[in-house]
C-alpha cells in the first residue's frame, strides 16, 4: 500500500496494511507488524494513520455532538431522552437556559416532546446533556427525518457545505443532529418535503465523487435550481 | 423510534390538504412488487412488497380427521408471525395481539368469501379431508402488513399445488406434486385496511402515517363490490359519512390493487 | 472406490452458495445466505438496551441469537414457536459467533440476532450461522475476523461435504454421520457438533475438510460484504 491508499471496503479480519510506517486508528488493531480491520467499512490512511469508518451500525454518542432526542420521561430532577442509542441520556433542571419549578417540569418539556440538545458528557452510567447553548432548543414544528448516523457526515458536507446547499435550495432551517435525526422547518410543508427527498438523496449517493453537482442538478430536477 | 409528535401534526395538517408526503393520493397503494414459487417446501407461496413493507407467506397441506361439525370439509388454518427480524418493535416471545389478529383477519376473509372449496378438500367424509395452513411472516415492517398479508395469500393459495397422497399408507407424499390445485372460487378476496387520520381517509399507510392513525377499518371483499368481512379497530369513533366515504374508497383501492395483482392470479 | 453423490457432486464439492447483504432494510445489519435449497436470512439490532434488565452484564455486551424455521421451510409443517431443537441451535450459534466478537466495549447491552430459515435442505445451522456473521460485520459490530460455516458428513465411510436432506437421510453400511463445523478463516474452530458414528481418524480428517471448505465460503461473505458499496 502506498501513501495515496484507495479508499477501500475492508472487512473484520482483514490485512489493511504491513510494515511499520503506519499506525493503527479506530477500527483497527496492530497484530505482529499487520494493521488488521476489526469492523466493516471504509478504510482511510491520513498521515500515517490508518482508521475505518464504519458505513452502518448505531450512533456512538460522543461528548460536545448536537444530538436530536425525544423526552421518554420526568423525573424529580429532570428528564430523561431517548437519542436512538442504547444508552440512555438524561438532561439535568439545571441544564435548561431558564427557571424552572420543580412542580412544572412537564410544561416545560412533556414526554414525546423532541429537542436539540448537546452531550455534556459520556459515563458509564450514561449520557448527560444540556440545552444551554445557542442552537439549542425544543422543536415546536416541522418534521424530523432519520437517516443513519454513520450518513451525518455526507449530508454536512465538507465545512457544511452539503447541508448549506440544501439549505440555499429549500429555504428551510435544518439541524442536523449527530445521532442521524434530522429538523427541518420551513415556509411549508412542501419545502420541508424537499429538504426530506433531498436528504434521502444524498443519503443514498454516500460514496460518489461530485456530490454536490448532483445535488444542484438534483434540485434543477425538482424545478428548484439553486442560484448562485 | 415511533414517528415525534411535530411530525404527526404535520402528516394531518398535509393530510387535511388532501396530500400525503410521498406524494400519494389518498386512495393510492405504493409499488406492489410479487414473486411467487419462493418456496420450495410448501405447496404454494409468495413473496409480496408494498414498498418498503414485505411479507412471505407459504401454503402447507396435510391430511388430518375433519372437525366433527363439518365432516365433509377440508379444514383452514391461518397464522401469522410478526417477526422480530423485521422490525425493531416485534418482540421474541409468544405471539401477542396484532400477529393472532392479523391471522385472524385474513382467515375470516378467506373463510368468509368461500374462495377455498372446502367440501372438495374432503377424501372421506368424516375420516380424511385435506387441511390448509396458511402461514403469513413479515420480513420488513413498514406499514400495512395486512393487506400485504392478504394478497401474499391468495397468490399462495392460487399458485399452490396438492401433494400425492398415497391412500393405502395414509401418507402424504410431499415432493410429489400432482397437478391438482386447491378448488377455488372466482370470488377472489382482496383485503384492504383504511386508517382515519384526523377528519381524512387514506389506504396503504406507512410507519409514519401508522403511527397516527386513530381508527382503522379492515374490509374482505371481492372486485365485485361483495364484501365478505369487516373489522374495526382502534380507539376512536367514525362518522357515517365518513364510513360512506371509506367504503368508497376502499372499494376503488381495491379495484386498483386487483389490476396490480392479476397476472399473477 | 469412486463415490456417486445422489445430485452428482464431487466429494468436496459444496452445492452453490449465496450471500447478499442489506436485505432486511429495518435491521442494523442483515443478510441471507444460501446453500442450494437451504435458505437462512438474518437480521440484527442492536447493541441495545438489554430487556428484562436482571439479565444485563455489566462487565460485557451479550449477544442473543434466535434460530427459527419457517413453518413451510420443511415438508411437514412445523407448528410455528420455538421447540427444544431451535432452542439449542440459538445457544449453539451464539458459541459460534462469540469467540471473534469485540463486545466488550458494551456493557449492559445485547445484539440481538435473529435468523429464520426460509428453506430448509439440512444444513440449515451451518447457512444460518454464516448468514449471522455476515449481519454482525455488515451491523459494524467490531470483530475479529468472520466464521464460516460448513457440514461435513461421513456416507458409509465416505466423507463429503455441505450435506443435503437426502444424504442426511442416508442408511446403507455404516449410515449417515453429520458433523456441522465453525471456523475462522485461518481454521480456528468455534463450532462443532456430530450425530452418528466415526473413529478419531476420521474425524481428524473431518476437521482438515472442513478447514479446506470454510476458505471457500469465506470469500462468497467477503465479496458480499464488499461488493454491496459501490465506491
Amino acid at each position: 500500500m502506498s501513501d495515496k491508499m484507495e479508499r477501500q471496503i475492508v472487512i473484520p479480519g482483514e490485512v489493511i496494511a504491513k510494515g511499520e510506517n503506519y499506525l493503527p486508528g479506530s477500527g483497527t488493531e496492530k497484530i505482529g507488524d499487520e494493521i488488521v480491520s476489526t469492523k466493516y467499512g471504509l478504510a482511510e490512511l491520513s498521515d500515517r494513520l490508518i482508521k475505518v469508518i464504519s458505513l452502518s451500525g448505531i450512533y456512538q454518542p460522543r461528548k460536545g455532538n448536537v444530538v436530536i432526542g425525544k423526552v421518554e420521561n420526568i423525573t424529580f430532577y429532570g428528564w430523561v431522552i431517548s437519542l436512538d442509542a442504547p444508552e440512555t441520556s438524561f438532561l439535568p433542571l439545571q441544564e435548561i437556559p431558564r427557571y424552572v419549578n420543580k412542580g412544572d417540569l412537564s410544561e416545560v418539556l412533556d414526554i414525546g416532546d423532541m429537542i436539540v440538545a448537546k452531550i455534556l458528557d459520556v459515563t458509564s452510567r450514561g449520557i448527560d446533556l444540556t440545552m444551554k447553548s445557542r442552537g439549542l432548543e425544543k422543536i415546536n414544528e416541522g418534521i424530523i427525518v432519520k437517516i443513519n448516523s454513520n450518513k451525518v457526515p455526507r449530508i454536512i458536507g465538507k465545512e457544511g457545505s452539503m447541508i448549506n446547499l440544501i439549505k440555499k435550495g429549500s429555504g428551510c432551517e435544518i439541524t442536523v443532529g449527530q445521532n442521524g435525526l434530522i429538523w427541518i422547518k420551513g415556509k411549508n410543508i412542501e419545502d420541508e418535503l424537499l429538504v426530506k427527498r433531498a436528504i434521502n438523496f444524498v443519503s443514498e449517493k454516500s460514496f460518489t465523487n461530485g456530490l454536490t453537482e448532483e445535488v444542484k442538478k438534483w434540485f434543477e430536477n425538482e424545478g428548484k435550481p439553486i442560484n448562485e | 423510534m415511533e414517528t415525534a409528535k411535530v411530525t404527526g401534526e404535520r402528516i394531518k395538517s398535509y393530510l387535511s390538504t388532501g396530500k400525503r408526503f410521498d406524494g400519494r393520493k389518498q386512495d393510492e397503494f405504493r409499488d406492489i412488487t410479487i414473486e411467487t414459487g419462493i418456496s420450495e417446501k410448501a405447496e404454494g407461496s409468495a413473496r409480496v412488497k408494498i414498498g418498503n413493507t414485505e411479507v412471505i407467506v407459504g401454503v402447507k397441506l396435510s391430511v388430518s380427521e375433519p372437525y366433527p361439525d363439518s365432516p365433509n370439509k377440508g379444514n383452514l388454518m391461518v397464522t401469522s408471525e410478526l417477526l422480530p427480524l423485521s422490525s425493531e418493535r416485534f418482540e421474541s416471545g409468544p405471539p401477542k395481539f396484532p400477529a393472532i389478529e392479523l391471522g385472524r383477519l385474513i382467515d375470516r376473509a378467506i373463510r368468509e368469501s368461500k374462495f377455498i372449496n372446502l367440501e372438495k378438500l374432503c377424501i372421506k367424509e368424516g375420516e380424511k379431508v385435506w387441511s390448509v395452513f396458511i402461514d403469513i411472516y413479515s420480513i420488513n415492517y413498514d406499514g400495512n402488513l395486512i393487506d400485504a398479508a392478504g394478497i401474499g395469500a391468495i397468490l399462495s393459495l392460487k399458485t399452490a399445488y396438492l401433494p400425492k397422497y398415497d391412500q393405502e399408507n395414509e401418507k402424504v407424499l410431499y415432493g410429489e406434486h400432482t397437478d391438482q390445485k386447491i378448488p377455488l372460487s372466482e370470488e377472489l378476496p382482496i383485503v384492504i385496511t383504511s386508517h382515519k387520520i384526523g377528519g381524512n381517509i387514506i389506504v396503504d399507510p406507512t410507519i409514519e402515517e401508522e403511527d397516527v392513525s386513530e381508527t382503522r377499518i379492515t374490509i374482505g371483499g371481492s372486485v365485485e363490490g361483495k364484501l365478505f368481512s369487516i373489522q374495526k379497530g382502534g380507539i376512536k369513533e367514525i362518522t357515517v359519512e365518513e364510513m360512506d366515504k371509506l367504503l368508497e374508497m376502499n372499494d376503488n383501492a381495491r379495484k386498483k390493487v386487483y389490476s396490480q395483482i392479476k397476472k399473477y392470479l | 472406490m469412486t463415490f456417486k453423490r445422489s445430485d452428482g457432486r464431487g466429494i468436496e464439492e459444496m452445492r452453490p452458495i449465496k450471500a447478499e447483504v442489506g436485505v432486511v432494510p429495518n435491521a442494523d445489519g442483515s443478510a441471507i445466505f444460501s446453500f442450494g435449497k437451504t435458505v437462512a436470512i438474518a437480521a440484527v439490532y442492536g447493541p441495545r438496551k438489554m430487556h428484562p434488565q436482571h439479565q444485563q452484564d455489566p462487565e460485557k455486551g451479550k449477544l442473543r441469537c434466535n434460530y427459527n424455521m419457517l413453518s413451510f421451510s420443511v415438508d411437514d409443517r412445523i407448528r410455528p414457536g420455538p421447540s427444544r431443537r431451535s432452542t439449542e441451535i440459538s445457544k449453539i450459534t451464539e458459541w459460534a459467533l462469540e469467540p471473534v466478537l469485540l463486545i466488550e466495549k458494551y456493557p449492559n447491552l445485547v445484539i440481538d440476532v435473529h435468523i429464520n430459515i426460509l428453506q430448509a435442505d439440512a444444513s440449515t445451522r451451518c447457512a444460518g450461522i454464516n448468514a449471522a456473521a455476515l449481519a454482525l460485520a455488515h451491523a459494524g459490530i467490531p470483530m475479529k475476523n468472520l466464521v464460516s460455516s460448513v457440514s461435513i458428513g461421513k456416507l458409509d465411510k465416505q466423507l463429503v461435504v455441505d450435506v443435503d436432506k437426502e444424504e442426511e437421510d442416508f442408511e446403507e453400511g455404516e449410515g449417515s454421520t453429520d458433523i456441522p463445523i465453525t471456523m475462522t478463516p485461518e481454521g480456528d474452530i468455534t463450532h462443532i457438533q456430530l450425530d452418528g458414528k466415526i473413529s478419531i481418524e476420521e474425524l481428524k480428517e473431518v476437521v482438515q475438510l472442513a478447514k479446506k471448505s470454510v476458505k471457500k465460503i469465506y470469500e462468497v461473505q467477503k465479496k458480499a460484504l464488499k461488493e454491496s458499496v459501490k465506491l
